[in-house]
């Protein structure tokens, strides 16, 4: 009857941790980035992971917490501007970015007081008018000046070269630390509390899972992720103009990412964030065509891949390259050891 | 029975919906280690009962004691935490979640297990519950059978005092129905008090030691199941029904 003494539970493989070998090679040569690459690699890199982070907070957002937001804008706005708010208040400038972050996700749980209340498609909807708020208050603001909008003059100081390589290190920093930490959580209990929510909210508590504070954690960890996010594309940038930051088409960008990456998958987003990143830099001057790609290909890929690159990949290769669930080794035959039943 | 046996005690239950009376004043006591069957006509509030019971619905009046506590301000999750676990009628998998998450969930969060405790509680739920060798399935990709053992496995995995079982025998064959007896029957032996609605009253009387027949939101006959099943109150509102159904094939 109990489990049979050769039955245990995998979460690692041996490929999986080759895998993670490998990566931390690639980032150990993406770490040196600035001294290895041309001014102008660098610069691109240093979006690329600001693409990746916002790639990566929507999907643990829609893809494991079944929070599909359309108004992720609000944060990536707010943390640029919060940016240039500590700034201009005496702030250092690196650390602005970060503490913008920070301050950011802790503004979202006052927002996530209300708006975890509301479900499906009101909460997307919901969501873009609070970034639609978001964007009129800031405007507001005499430092900002309406739509003219204002710099992030404290990288003025820097030499362009100097401020090009702190950028990146910045963007780096944030992408690793951001990917190691939706990874740990969902990895443990929070991650498949969060994912029993997605499947079923009232399965999920009637089994004990703490619903609306699982989904607070998540919507304040994904908030904080674009705000960063948000400021450090602001150092990329320097210039704040409002409209900029607090568009709908950051959000459009996340979706477009996750889904041709892989909704509901770790590896996904990241793929995606690459391959948009690419497809930009190949075609992004080609103007209204590039923009019809975009959407025909995000289209295209909603119809005949839903579950995306990632997804597709998985369902011939079901061995995952960074792991996040459990399998059970050995469990057939215990069962059939145990006279469990075989049907 | 004596109040210091009884796991849970609810006190003249009231739930209405708009000007609908479906729960009227409903006392209801499951002693510790007890199974309790509770049959009515569709409509009688049997479902309601058990919502009010598992914290899904609020009652407009009445008191829950559970394990003397009194437990009708607390929401489902808090009540699980505590001991009362419910399986739903229609199952409701974690369908992107293989069969093994789906029960640690309930071990995580339910029972409070971590790591390899939690681990092992739902792997010897699974042996239990026969649903091993679907250990690594994704939920969605089920059929019935398993969609109901697993609905039933997971809420074991949360280590319940109580559990609370809805109809789950539904829409299964008798050779199906035998297996979910065995286990349930398993379950009692561990000493878990159970609930169960079902309409299959044949199946039904196989594991439960007490019955209970509701009919339009009251509870009209409670004790042994034989007697309630030679109640003239139960066979003209309940039974009478069925007999008549059945005879019409």
């Amino acid at each position: 009857m109990m489990a049979a003494p050769d039955m245990r539970v995998e979460r690692w493989t041996r490929r999986a941790q080759g895998f993670v070998v490998s990566l931390l090679l690639l980032a150990l040569v993406l770490a040196f980035g600035p001294l290895l690459f041309s001014a102008g690699i660098t610069d691109r890199l240093s979006e690329l992971f600001v693409y990746v982070m916002l790639a990566v907070t929507w999907n643990l957002l829609a893809g494991y917490g079944g929070l599909v937001s359309v108004g992720q804008q609000a944060f990536f706005g707010l943390g640029a501007y919060l940016a240039v708010r500590l700034s201009a208040a005496g702030v250092s400038v690196y650390p602005a970015l970060l503490l913008a972050g920070l301050m950011t996700g802790a503004l979202a749980l006052a927002i996530g007081e209300v708006m975890l209340r509301l479900e499906g498609g009101e909460f997307a909807i919901g969501m873009w008018v609070v970034a639609e708020l978001a964007h009129l208050l800031v405007n507001l603001d005499p430092l900002v000046q309406g739509e003219t909008g204002t710099s992030l003059i404290a990288l003025d100081a820097f030499s362009a070269a100097a401020r090009r390589a702190d950028t990146y290190w910045a963007a780096f920093a944030a992408m690793v630390l951001l990917l190691v930490l939706v990874f740990a959580v969902l990895r443990g209990r929070l991650g498949t509390a969060l994912q029993a929510i997605r499947d079923d909210e009232i399965a999920a508590a009637s089994l004990g899972v703490r619903v609306l504070a699982t989904k607070r954690v998540v919507f304040m960890l994904a908030a904080g992720g674009a705000a960063l996010a948000g400021a450090l594309w602001l150092a990329t940038a320097i210039t704040f103009q409002p409209h900029a930051y607090f568009s709908v088409q950051w959000t459009a960008y996340m979706i477009f990412m996750t889904l041709v990456g892989g909704l509901g998958t770790f590896e996904g987003p990241v793929i995606g964030a690459v391959l948009f990143f690419t497809v930009e830099w190949l075609f992004g001057a080609s103007g209204v065509w590039y923009l019809i790609g975009l959407g025909a290909a995000a289209l295209g890929f909603a119809l005949f891949a839903p579950r995306g690159l990632w997804g597709a990949f998985t369902e011939r290769f079901p061995e995952r390259l960074l792991p996040l669930g459990y399998h059970v080794v050995g469990a057939r035959a215990a069962a059939a050891a145990g006279g469990g039943e075989e049907r | 029975m004596a109040r210091a046996e009884s796991v849970l005690r609810a006190d003249g239950l009231e739930k209405r919906f708009g000007a609908l009376v479906v729960l009227d004043a409903v006392d209801f006591t499951v002693g510790c280690r007890e199974a309790v069957g509770i049959v009515g006509p569709n409509g009688a509030g049997k479902t309601t009962l058990l919502n009010v019971l598992s914290g899904r619905n609020t009652p407009e009046r009445g008191q829950i004691l559970f394990a003397g506590e009194d437990v009708t301000g607390l929401d489902v999750a808090a009540r699980c935490r505590l001991g009362i676990a419910r399986s739903h009628q229609i199952p409701r998998p974690f369908g992107g979640m293989t069969v093994f998450e789906n029960l640690l969930v309930a071990a995580e969060a339910g029972a409070g297990l971590r790591g390899p405790a939690a681990t092992r509680r739902a792997l010897e739920t699974l042996a239990l519950c026969g649903m091993l060798p679907r250990a690594n399935r994704r939920a969605e990709t089920l059929g019935l059978l398993d969609r109901k053992r697993l609905e039933l496995a997971r809420a074991l995995a949360t280590e319940p005092v109580l559990l609370l079982l809805d109809e789950i025998g539904a829409g299964l064959t008798d050779a199906e129905a035998q297996i979910l007896v065995e286990i349930i029957a398993a379950i009692r032996a561990q000493g878990i008090a159970i609930v169960w609605i079902e309409h299959i009253v044949h199946v039904l009387v196989k594991v439960v030691g007490r019955l209970v027949c509701m009919d339009a939101g009251r509870v009209i006959a409670d004790g042994a199941p034989d007697a309630v099943l030679r109640d003239a109150a139960v066979i003209d509102a309940y039974l009478g029904q069925a007999a008549h159904a059945a005879s019409h094939g």
